[in-house]
């Protein structure tokens, strides 16, 4: 039975959950929720996923929401698949959930003000607050500079290879380099540069990409 | 025997309490080291070497220097899985996933509106800022939703995972301590029946009394 993940192609916490996925080769099919109709507040989404967000899986009997939680779970699940995603060891494991948790609050934070106020409010007919931007990329820089800092010591956040934290930032970035108009964030910084090219050039984010490209 | 692991910064803070209680629910010895935030020493060379981003709480232990709160509990919890509460990590994947999920909730939904009250209600004063009123309201909204969310789930289910007391339960300990004890808001706990006897049972941990004295010291 594959599993079924709930939520657009366009949001960032699915793409994440997809990506994820697609690393470990896990069959999966994706059941489109349109928020421009408000479907995840419908009574029928809130009995999966209590918050009204998305995404969230079903599994067999199994059903579970948080995007960063369904990651963990599928790649301690089918760590056989793909060993260095989560860690090897007590230690690795530590540090992707370390490089996690800055992605979840220091570096989301700030990118999810930047497309609220950048990008949806206006679609909704509202005024974006332009001094909170500018306030939001000021801090954004300050989290690249210290991931600059970090990527000079090794190629990926949590060490020399391809881990969840760094998939985790996929989504984000990519809406900084694209409809932000944000890719100086990226490109001014070296060894942030030399990231992003790798890990977005993994095969599995170019499927996601590729979804996403057919399904809007 | 092992040196006890070393935890930085003041326990009044919500991210440092938070990792001790962990420590103490897993009867792992640790020492305290004090960082004043008044004197900005988390923002220090040395302290910034630990902890690039400037923010409390920092860990070491013989194998490993770690940031950011819920991932030393998490590593904690894992490290010393025989010790103490053994229930904390989630005792099959299935408990761990909804662990797992039931803590990024909460650090993504319950901390924002519950940091933003402790603050203003609690710390502003303190610090002689003015109170934002607009600003509690809004928050106020953002948790009574929350809360109503966690009414929902603790009707059916002890803890917050499941049966048994794990991490997502444990984190909420330090705001919620805030809220119920140093403001006038602990209705929005006390008056929701589920969410209450959750309350009433984890804040009654003796690894939580024992935080709430290192807080009160």
């Amino acid at each position: 039975m594959v599993v079924k993940v709930y939520g657009p192609i366009k949001a960032a916490c699915p793409q994440r959950v997809l990506a994820c996925l697609l690393e470990l080769g896990v069959d999966f099919e994706l059941i489109g929720v349109d928020l421009d109709s408000n479907e995840h507040k419908q009574p029928g989404f809130l009995q999966k996923q209590p918050f009204g967000q998305v995404p969230v899986v079903e599994d067999e009997d199994f059903r579970l929401f948080e995007s960063r939680a369904i990651i963990r779970y599928y790649a301690t699940k089918y760590g056989d698949k793909n060993r260095k995603l989560y860690g090897t060891t007590l230690e690795e494991k530590a540090l992707v959930d370390q490089w996690l948790e800055v992605e979840a609050h220091h570096f989301n934070d700030m990118v999810y003000t930047i497309v609220l106020q950048k990008l949806v409010i206006p679609k909704m007919g509202g005024k974006t607050d332009h001094d909170l931007v500018q306030n939001c990329e000021k801090k954004l820089e300050q989290v690249f500079d210290i991931y600059e800092q970090r990527l000079s010591k090794s190629s990926h956040l949590a060490g020399d290879w391809f881990t969840l934290a760094d998939l985790s930032h996929l989504p984000g970035i990519r809406y900084l380099v694209n409809e932000c108009e944000l890719s100086h964030m990226v490109r001014d910084r070296k060894n942030v540069n030399l990231w992003w090219n790798d890990i977005s050039n993994r095969p599995a984010w170019k499927k996601v990409m590729q979804l996403f490209h057919e399904l809007s | 025997m092992a040196t006890p692991v070393k935890v930085y910064g003041p326990p009044l803070s919500t991210a440092v309490s938070r990792v001790l209680v962990c420590l103490l629910e897993k009867d792992v010895p640790f020492q305290l080291v004090p960082v004043s935030m008044a004197k900005m020493e988390h923002k220090k060379p040395d302290y910034i070497k630990m902890q690039p981003f400037g923010q409390v709480p920092a860990f070491q232990d013989d194998d490993i220097t770690l940031f950011e709160s819920r991932a030393i509990c998490r590593y904690i919890a894992e490290k010393y899985p025989n010790k103490g509460t053994m229930s904390l990590f989630g005792t099959n994947p299935l408990v761990k996933a909804s662990m797992d999920q039931w803590l990024e909730a909460e650090s993504q939904s319950f901390i924002p509106p519950s940091s933003v009250l402790a603050f203003q209600i609690v710390f502003a004063p303190r610090m002689k800022l003015k109170q934002d009123e607009a600003l509690i309201k809004q928050n106020e909204a953002k948790l009574v939703k929350v809360l109503d969310v966690y009414e929902n789930r603790l009707g059916s289910s002890q803890y917050l995972a499941g049966d048994e007391f794990t991490l997502a339960d444990l984190s909420h300990l330090p705001n919620t301590q805030f809220l119920v004890e140093k403001t006038n808001r602990a209705e929005l706990f006390t008056s929701r029946k589920n969410v209450s006897r959750w309350w009433s049972e984890i804040s009654t941990r003796p690894a939580w009394k024992k935080v709430v004295e290192m807080q009160n010291a």
